[in-house]
Order: C-alpha cells, then structure tokens, then sequence
C-alpha cells in the first residue's frame, strides 16, 4: 500500500480498497484489538485523524459491545463477526452476532435529556448514530449492524 | 490500559491510561469505590493519558459521581483531550462535571 501518486498524477490511494474479515467470540477483551486492526487500516488510507482516533474506535466499541453482551447474551460461545470495506470514500463496518435481532429506532433513546442524562447506561445507540453517517440494523445469517463513515480530509 | 492512583493532599488523583472502556470499567470503578469506602472524598481523574472512552466508560463516570456525591465527596476531571470533549459535549455530559483543563488548576478547585 502506498501513497505514491502514479505516472498519470492521480494518487494510487484513491483506487485501493480494502476489505478484512474477523471473527472473535463473545469476550468483551477482544474489542480493543479488533478496533486497533480496523482503525490501523483506516489510517493508512488517509481518513481524517478524529475519524480514526474518536468516530470509528467509539462506534466500533459500542457496536461490538453491544453484540457480545445483548446479541449473543454474553454467551463466550457464541461468535462475533466483523466486516470491514474500506475506500477512499467510506467505510462501511458491519457487526454480526447470533441474536435475534433488535428495532433500532425503537431503542434509541435521548440521553442528553433531563431524566435520562444522569443514568448510567443508554448512551451507547446514541453514540454510533452521532459518530457515523449511517447506522442500520438487520437480519442475514445473524443480526447485522451496518454502519457507514464518509471519509473527510 | 491501566489505572494508576495516588494521592495529592487530599486529592485521590487516578490516572487512566489507554482506554476506558466496556472490558476494564469495573476496574476503574471498583478502585475508586474502594477509596472512597476507605473514607477518601475527594477525587480527581486525569485524561491525559487516554485514547477513547465508551458509553459504559461514559457511564462508570456518572455513577462515581452520584455515589461520591452521596457521600459528600466530589468528582472532578480533568485534561480532556479534543476527542474525549467531543464525547463530553455529545451526550452533555460535559454540564454534569467540573472539567478543568490541567492537573494543578483540577488540584487547586477542590
């Protein structure tokens, strides 16, 4: 991978994609490195540096975090996949777990608000969908969460 | 990732290094809860030295502060780096705590 423009003056980075593929079980310790794996290929690809310090690491926590402890319950047996495509442009993450599933919109709820600002947890949804340009939620072969970042200079 | 503590007068300074998030939260929890059941009050965490901070991070934070708070003690932070105040200022957290840009000013508010 390099940022060599090439013979026509067009920057070689600007036709690279990258796509990856992993697979953890359902162990919260697991995060931290599949974030570092993900953000690491990001980075080479010239996103904005908060995209890769602050967007991404956060909603990929959340998204993994929520696989691990209500999709699949915790269960350790049960595995977490991660889908990671990559351009100059966007990526796109998806998060897939064994869950049945669950309504995305009907789960988000405003923790900035005044009941709801000094509890403990109901951040996390609210989180990816302000840190991502998209997020959505799914079934296909196991409950899919897609999320979608622009990339920015 | 690791939380360093010490004290600073009367001040419990803890240090978060790395990140703080789903995998060590009750790490950083439990530490602070066992000073404060030793009879500490006052509590200050330093950010200078982390990366990303999740909701359940996020979350620790607001329930050390009511449990403090309860007991009469204070929470304060200090050293958010630009990310770190995004968060803080995304889910208006940043109205919840006193956050104070450096280790000494946080020192010399309690």
């Amino acid at each position: 991978m390099s940022s060599r423009p090439d013979r026509g003056g067009t920057p070689l980075l600007d036709s690279l994609h990258v796509a990856l593929e992993l697979e953890i079980p359902s162990d919260v310790r697991y995060i931290e490195r599949v974030v570092e794996v993900v953000t690491h290929q990001v980075s080479r690809l010239a996103y904005h540096p908060r995209q890769v310090t602050l967007n991404l690491p956060v909603a990929l926590t959340e998204a993994l975090s929520n696989a691990i402890l209500r999709g699949n319950a915790d269960v350790t047996q049960r595995c977490v996949r991660i889908h990671c495509d990559v351009n100059r442009e966007r990526v796109i993450l998806e998060v897939v777990d064994e869950g049945s599933g669950f309504d995305l919109l009907a789960c988000m709820q405003d923790p900035t608000s005044p009941e709801n600002i000094v509890r403990e947890d109901g951040r996390g949804l609210f989180l990816m969908a302000r840190l991502m340009d998209r997020v959505e939620s799914f079934t296909n072969h196991g409950n899919v969460v897609r999320m979608t970042l622009h990339r920015h200079d | 990732m690791s939380f360093a503590m010490q004290k600073n007068g009367e001040v419990v300074v803890v240090d978060v290094a790395g990140q703080l998030i789903v995998g060590n939260r009750q790490e950083l929890k439990q530490k602070v809860l066992d000073e404060l059941e030793k009879g500490e009050r006052k509590f200050l965490i330093d950010f200078s030295q982390t990366g990303y901070i999740d909701s359940s991070g996020l979350g620790v934070l607001v329930s050390l502060s009511k449990k403090i708070r309860e007991q009469g003690g204070e929470l304060r932070l200090s050293n958010l780096n630009d990310d770190l105040k995004t968060l803080f200022e995304l889910t208006k957290l940043d109205t919840l705590f006193q956050i104070t840009d450096t280790r000494e000013r946080a020192l010399q508010s309690f």
